[in-house]
């Protein structure tokens, strides 16, 4: 049996195709970006090593700081619609009928692609035959804004359709947490006098923190590397307003032919990425799991 | 269940204020419950609306109004007029030959790392693990490069290699714990019986995990409908284009025509939308499953 099992051609068999593919895919051209970053290229000749060169311009790079601010603000926007969203799904948890249905509804949008949502969301934030214009105009509200044009609202404006996108994700996460907490628990507490909101808080919530925790490092990383939507509905604009780190580097790259600036961008993502996951397990480690079984 | 019930009735026992509150709470829960629902279906029920209308109906009607005079032309003349037709088998074979090829590889590493005995297994599995927490922006630049080096830019091959290999670790993932769970006697049997490795995989095994293989592969087509950035990036042809790149050209050309904006948007996403009116267990289950995919 155990010959059988570690038979080694058959073992190289089965393993070697992803593990080619993964390295050639992920690995290699993450090891690449780290080296290019250190080049001056235009994408087609061979790369120049210049050192340090793009990253000493990139922490100059006003344009970029403000790419990275507003990454970082969807981010902390993504983080804070977490509450939102536990919210719901804690309403949905308690013995709603329909439930089912309601977390299948919400979870539609997140099934789209991002650009038929950026599409979408253009239309309904269109100046004048946009819904939401539309709307505050039989409202009688006057002047109604340019939602995409004014580089005050852009990028609250972006961030709705984000929420819209992925509101059914979260729920649907929180609520198969929370329907995980046995029922005896409720139950004991109930009995022991506590109300809806205490047990929300002092139950629910610390036995659904495992799950909490993943979910902010999915909002916030998932965040900072934001690309689709944006490129599609202002690809940055106007003026820079709404750009973040992944659309900057796209155009530094694909644009304006500095792949080794591009480079720079993307390893410096990469590594905000990698801190960004280590900075929140660090601040939301707890020393004792939770046990309830 | 029981004993909520009874609580419930020993509060109607106990006053008839308290439970009228209750009743008010439970309603308010399903004003917001509701309130949510109609927020995540109002704009696409909106945008079904104007996609049957033309711009006159768009323009002077009040955005809410039913299209009492459907435009269906607007389909048709937005399938005829561009490529959306080729865009959209495109992105049917290329997102179907991905997700099969993911599958299997990783039902075969899988297979290998949990059922097999050797050395590098968990380092291997690690490797996988630690690929889910890359951004793919950061991966851009030097997969174009190489593609470009082999000639695989411009080709269908760049989309499902990367497809395939970005999709592979949450694949294995979602796969590791049904095969963790296969009893150990599955094995042993077949050996007993002189069955090889090959075909104690093929014939006994691969089509034991036929349920969680429906759930990855889920997860992978949906994915791979949606991808937008590698499709950008590697693809310049307009025949090799998928809907998503395809969608967004296309729009670009008729800024001014609601209708026909609506209609391909509708064109883009009714697949989906489909699948999840007949498999919506399933993608729930999917996607719980692969939600750690960023």
């Amino acid at each position: 049996m155990d010959k059988v099992m570690s038979n080694k051609k058959i073992i190289a068999l089965y393993v070697l195709p992803a593990l080619l593919l993964i390295l050639a895919v992920v690995y290699i051209p993450i090891i690449l970006t780290g080296y290019y970053g250190l080049t001056e290229w235009n994408g087609i000749g061979s790369p120049d090593f210049v050192g340090f060169e793009n990253y000493a311009a990139l922490l100059k790079d006003s344009a970029f700081w403000s790419s990275a601010w507003h990454a970082l603000l969807l981010a902390i926007f993504s983080a804070l619609s977490l509450i939102i969203y536990l919210a719901v799904a804690m309403v949905l948890a308690s013995k709603i009928k329909g439930a089912n249905l309601f977390r299948k509804i919400y979870l539609i949008p997140m099934l789209l692609s991002s650009v038929a949502i950026a599409q979408l969301w253009l239309r309904i934030y269109h100046p004048t035959n946009g819904i939401l214009n539309s709307v505050l105009e039989s409202f009688g509200v006057e002047n109604t804004p340019e939602w995409l044009a004014d580089p005050n609202l852009v990028l609250f404006a972006i961030f709705i359709p984000i929420l819209w996108q992925y509101a059914g994700f979260y729920i649907l996460i929180y609520y198969a947490a929370l329907k995980n907490i046995p029922a005896s628990l409720e139950e004991a507490a109930k009995i022991d006098g506590a109300n809806a909101l205490q047990i929300a808080w002092k139950i629910k919530l610390p036995l659904a923190m495992e799950v909490i925790k993943v979910t902010i490092v999915l909002a916030v990383v998932g965040s900072l590397k934001y690309f689709d939507l944006i490129y599609v509905m202002t690809n940055g604009g106007p003026n820079g307003a709404s750009e973040v780190m992944a659309s900057y580097m796209y155009k530094e790259a694909f644009k304006s032919y500095d792949f080794g600036y591009g480079s720079a961008i993307g390893f410096f993502l990469l590594l905000i990425c990698l801190v960004a996951t280590w900075i929140i397990r660090k601040l939301t480690a707890t020393k004792d799991t939770i046990q309830y079984s | 269940m029981m004993s909520v019930s009874a609580s419930q009735m020993h509060n109607g026992k106990a006053g008839s204020g308290k439970s009228t509150a209750l009743k008010l709470g439970y309603i308010l829960l399903y004003v917001v419950l509701i309130a949510v629902a109609v927020f995540q279906l109002f704009p696409l029920v909106w945008l079904l609306f104007f996609s049957l209308k033309n711009n006159q109906e768009v323009f002077n009607l009040p955005p809410l109004s039913l299209p009492t005079d459907p435009k269906w032309e607007n389909y048709t003349k937005v399938w005829e007029a561009g490529n959306i037709g080729v865009y959209f088998l495109n992105s049917v074979w290329i997102t179907l030959a991905a997700t099969a090829l993911t599958v299997v590889i990783a039902s075969l590493v899988t297979f290998a790392i949990t059922r097999m005995k050797w050395k590098a297994s968990s380092l291997v599995l690690g490797l996988f693990m630690l690929a889910m927490m890359i951004p793919v922006h950061s991966t851009l630049i030097p997969l174009f490069s190489m593609f470009n080096k082999v000639h695989l830019i411009d080709n269908p091959l760049s989309l499902i290699l990367t497809y395939v290999a970005f999709n592979m670790p949450i694949t294995i993932m979602i796969l590791l714990g049904f095969y963790y769970a296969l009893p150990k006697e599955v094995e042993e049997a077949s050996v007993i019986d002189g069955c090889s490795v090959n075909r104690m995989f093929f014939r006994i095994v691969f089509p034991m995990t036929s349920s969680v293989l429906a759930t990855t592969a889920i997860i992978n087509i949906i994915y791979n409908w949606n991808e937008f950035i590698f499709v950008n990036t590697f693809i310049s042809s307009d025949t090799l284009k998928t809907l998503t790149v395809g969608v967004q050209n296309f729009i670009g050309q008729y800024t001014t025509d609601w209708g026909a904006i609506g209609a391909t948007l509708m064109i883009s996403i009714l697949p989906i939308l489909i699948a999840f009116l007949f498999l919506s267990d399933r993608i729930v289950e999917g996607i719980a499953a692969g939600s750690v995919k960023g």
